[in-house]
C-alpha cells in the first residue's frame, strides 16, 4: 500500500477534525478496553499465561530456522506446498502463480495483514484475477477502497450511514436497490452476496495466526466464519503467514490462544479457531484439493538478534492500540502504513525506513499502557525510544527540530543552569498568564495555544518543591 | 541462491551462527515437539465430568447457543424435531455421513427429510457429530474426514451438533490427546474446528450482530453416554 507516514501530522490533524472518526474512536476506547479488563479478571492464570507465551515466543525466535524448517516438512508430508518469499513483490509474484495455474478468475479472501502488508488485492486486480474480501470489515473498506485502520477491525472508522451509502452503490447490481439502514439488515446483504462468492471463487486466500511445526498445520481465528468458508470451498487454499508465525506444538498454541482472544476482543477464545492441514484427504467429500503456504519474511529475518528482535512476538491482537492515547486520539489512518498504534510505531520504521516513518515513534506520550496490556510484553515505549535515537544519530528531521533537541541537551546535562533557567520561566509565565492565570498565545508554540490556552505554572518548580520537602 | 537459503541464512546471521542447530541442539527442540508438553493449564477446568457439562453450558450459552440434554441417543431425532419446530425451521436437514448419525432411530420421525453429504448453499439446517468438547470456555471440537464434512459446520444457517458427553473435557490439551489417540501423534485431519458460539460481527459500529457468515444459530444437542 501506499505509505504516508511521512505526512503524520497533516494526517493527524485531519483525523483530529473527523467527527465521524471521533465517535468511532470513543467506541475503540470503551469497548475493547473495558471487554479485556473484564476478560484478563476472570482468568486467575492470565498474567502466568503471559509469561508463558512471551516465553514460547522467544523460545521460536531463538530457534525460528530450526522450527520453519520442521514446519516446511510436516506441511510436505501432509501434501501441501511451502513458498518461501523473501520480499513483498516475491509474495505477490508467487500467489499470482499459483492463482495463474488454476486458471483463476476470482479468489476470495479471508483477513490478512499480510496481504495487505504485501498489497495483494490491487497487485491481483491489476493482472486481471478479482479478489473479494470476505471479513465483513474488510469487505467494507474493499468497497470504500481504503486501507484498514486497525489491525482486527479494520472498518473502525466507518459509521453506519456510510456503510449504507457503499452497500446501496455496490449492491445494486445485485438487485438490492433500497437503501438499507438497519445495521442487522445490512449485515444481512453482505450475506447474501458473499454466499455464492465463496462457491465459485477458484482460490481462497487467508492468513495465519499459526503455523503449527509439530503438524504442519496453519490455524485462523474468526468470529464470523468467513475463513473457514474461503478455506474449504474453494478448490485452492493459500495460506499466507510472514515468518514468525511459526510455533512448536498445538500446546504452545493452546497456551498463546488463550491471551489472544482476550487481549484482542475480551472473549474468551473467538467463534471459530481453525486448523488446516494440507489438501482434503483422498476420501473426503469437501475441502480444497491444493493447499499452499506463503511465508514471507518481509525485513523480518534482519530484526532477529537486534533490539527489534522482540517485535516480532507479537500475535496481533490490536491491545496496545486499543489502549493507546495517541491512537484514540488520531486513529489507524493517520500512521500511514498498514500497522497502526504503538505496534505500527515500533515496527514501521523498520518495514518502510526510519526517514518515511520518523514521526511515528514520537507520536507516543511513553504512558506505558501498551507494554501493560500486551500479552506478550514487548516493550514498546523502549523500541519507540530506539528509534527516536536513531533518527536523532542518522541526523533525520528537520534542522530547527535537531537544534531544540541540542539545546535542550546542553542545558539538561548541566543541572544548575537548567534549574535557574526553568525557575526563571516558571516566573515568566506566571507574568504573562496575568490574572486568569492562562495565556493566551506563546511564541512557538502555535500547537497548543492556537486551540487552548496554556495553563500558567503555580508556585515553585517541581526541584525547588523537592529541594524544601527533603525528598519527601 | 534460492529465496528460503536467503531468509534461514539471514535467520542464523542474526541468531550468530554460521549454519544450521547443531546435531545436539536439534535434538533437544525435536524432544520437545514430541513431548509437546503442557503449560498451564487453567485450574476452572480441571472438575469433576458433571460440573464440566454445566461450565460447558453455561459458557456456550452465554455466547448465544442453545443446549438441550437427552438421555441416550435415541432422543436426538426427537429432540431435532422439537427444535426444528420450535425455530420454525424447515424439516429438510443435511446430515454428516457418519454413523453415529446416520444410525440414529430416524425413522420415529418420518416428517424429517435428511439428505447425507457436505455443506451447500441451499441447506437452511445442518446437523454434524462433535469429535469432542472443552468445558474451558464453551468449545465445540469438530474433525473433518470423509464421513464429517466441515462444511456442514459453516454452510447452512443453522447447525445442530451432537456432542456425546463421553467427549466432554476440561481444556484444548485433553482434546489434542483425544485427537492424537486417533489420527496418531503429529498427525491431523484436513481441518479441525474449534467453535465457540454462533456467528457474529461487530464490524458495523462495534455492535454485535449474529450470523455474519457461518450459522446464525447453534444447539447442541447433548447425549449423556458417560453414565
Amino acid at each position: 500500500m501506499q505509505v504516508t507516514s511521512r505526512k503524520f501530522k497533516e494526517n493527524a490533524h485531519d483525523a483530529m477534525q473527523d467527527e465521524n472518526l471521533r465517535a468511532a474512536l470513543g467506541r475503540v476506547k470503551q469497548g475493547f478496553t473495558t471487554a479485556r479488563a473484564n476478560a484478563a479478571a476472570e482468568l486467575p492464570e492470565f498474567e502466568d499465561l503471559r509469561d508463558q507465551s512471551r516465553d514460547i515466543k522467544d523460545h521460536v525466535l531463538e530457534n525460528l530456522d530450526y522450527y520453519l524448517e520442521y514446519f516446511e516438512r510436516k506441511v510436505i508430508e501432509a501434501g501441501g506446498h511451502v513458498h518461501w518469499c523473501s520480499t513483498a513483490k516475491e509474495a505477490r509474484d508467487t500467489i499470482l502463480k499459483i492463482c495463474r495455474d488454476v486458471d483463476a478468475k476470482t479468489v476470495t479472501k479471508g483477513k490478512s495483514m499480510i496481504t495487505e502488508e504485501i498489497g495483494l488485492n490491487k497487485f491481483l486486480e491489476s493482472q486481471g484475477v478479482e479478489p473479494i474480501e470476505t471479513d465483513l470489515g474488510e469487505y467494507i473498506i474493499q468497497l470504500a477502497d481504503e486501507p484498514p485502520s486497525h489491525i482486527i477491525g479494520p472498518a473502525v472508522h466507518k459509521t453506519k450511514e456510510q456503510v449504507t451509502e457503499l452497500f446501496h452503490e455496490h449492491h445494486q447490481q445485485y438487485g438490492y436497490t433500497e437503501r438499507e439502514e438497519d445495521a442487522e439488515k445490512l449485515v444481512g446483504e453482505a450475506r447474501a452476496v458473499l454466499r455464492h462468492k465463496y462457491v465459485t471463487a477458484d482460490v481462497g486466500i487467508t492468513g495465519a495466526n499459526f503455523l503449527v511445526a509439530e503438524t504442519g498445520s496453519t490455524a485462523i481465528v474468526t468470529n464470523e466464519g468467513n475463513g473457514d468458508l474461503t478455506q474449504s470451498l474453494a478448490k485452492t487454499h493459500i495460506a499466507v503467514a510472514s515468518i514468525e508465525k511459526v510455533i512448536p506444538t498445538l500446546e504452545d498454541v493452546s497456551t498463546v490462544m488463550r491471551v489472544l482472544a482476550r487481549s484482542a476482543t475480551g472473549q474468551e477464545m473467538s467463534v471459530y479457531t481453525t486448523f488446516s492441514t494440507g489438501p482434503k484427504r483422498s476420501d473426503d467429500i469437501d475441502g480444497p484439493e491444493n493447499f499452499h503456504v506463503v511465508l514471507l519474511d518481509g525485513g523480518r529475518s534482519e530484526m532477529i538478534g537486534t533490539e527489534l528482535q522482540e517485535l516480532l512476538r507479537c500475535i496481533r491482537c490490536g491491545a496496545c492500540m486499543n489502549h493507546c492515547p495517541v491512537y484514540h486520539a488520531v486513529g489507524g489512518h493517520s500512521y500511514g502504513w498498514v500497522y497502526p498504534g504503538p505496534i505500527g510505531a515500533a515496527l514501521n520504521p523498520q518495514m518502510v525506513g526510519i526517514e518515511e516513518a520518523r514521526h511515528l515513534p514520537n507520536a507516543s506520550s511513553f504512558c506505558g499502557r501498551c507494554e501493560e496490556v500486551c500479552p506478550v510484553r514487548i516493550p514498546l515505549p523502549k523500541i519507540l525510544r530506539f528509534w527516536r535515537e536513531k533518527a536523532f544519530e542518522q541526523q533525520i528531521g528537520p534542522k530547527p527540530e535537531r537544534w531544540g533537541i541540542e539545546i535542550w541537551g546542553f542545558f539538561a546535562k548541566r543541572p544548575w543552569i537548567y534549574r535557574l533557567m526553568t525557575k526563571a520561566a516558571v516566573r515568566v509565565l506566571k507574568l504573562m498568564s496575568g490574572k486568569k492565570g492562562k495565556i493566551r498565545s506563546l511564541p512557538f508554540n502555535n500547537g497548543w495555544t492556537a486551540v487552548r490556552d496554556l495553563p500558567a505554572p503555580q508556585g515553585a518548580t517541581f526541584m525547588e518543591q523537592w529541594k524544601k520537602r527533603e525528598g519527601k | 541462491m534460492d529465496a528460503k537459503a536467503k531468509i534461514l541464512g539471514r535467520i542464523r546471521r542474526g541468531q550468530g551462527r554460521d549454519g544450521a542447530v547443531s546435531a545436539e541442539k536439534a535434538d533437544i527442540l525435536s524432544t520437545r515437539i514430541k513431548d509437546h508438553s503442557r503449560g498451564i493449564v487453567p485450574k476452572r477446568g480441571q472438575i469433576p465430568l458433571k460440573d464440566q457439562l454445566d461450565l460447558f453450558q453455561g459458557k456456550i450459552e452465554a455466547l448465544a447457543a442453545t443446549v438441550t440434554r437427552v438421555d441416550k441417543a435415541e432422543d436426538v431425532p426427537a429432540a431435532v424435531q422439537r427444535y426444528l419446530a420450535d425455530n420454525n425451521l424447515p424439516s429438510r436437514v443435511k446430515i454428516t455421513p457418519s454413523e453415529e448419525v446416520t444410525e440414529l432411530p430416524w425413522d420415529d420421525i418420518p416428517t424429517l427429510e435428511l439428505v447425507e453429504g457436505a455443506g451447500k448453499e441451499e441447506d437452511m439446517v445442518g446437523l454434524s457429530p462433535a469429535f469432542a468438547a472443552i468445558a474451558e470456555s464453551g468449545t465445540l471440537m469438530m474433525a473433518s474426514g470423509a464421513k464429517t464434512p466441515s462444511t456442514v459446520n459453516f454452510v447452512p444457517e443453522n447447525h445442530i451438533v451432537i456432542l456425546k458427553t463421553s467427549r466432554m473435557r476440561g481444556s484444548y490439551e485433553e482434546t489434542w490427546d483425544l485427537l492424537r489417540e486417533k489420527y496418531g501423534d503429529a498427525v491431523m485431519p484436513r481441518s479441525v474446528n474449534f467453535i465457540s458460539g454462533p456467528s457474529r460481527t461487530a464490524d458495523i459500529e462495534q455492535r454485535l450482530i449474529m450470523g455474519a457468515h457461518g450459522p446464525k444459530q447453534l444447539h447442541i444437542i447433548m447425549v449423556d453416554d458417560a453414565k
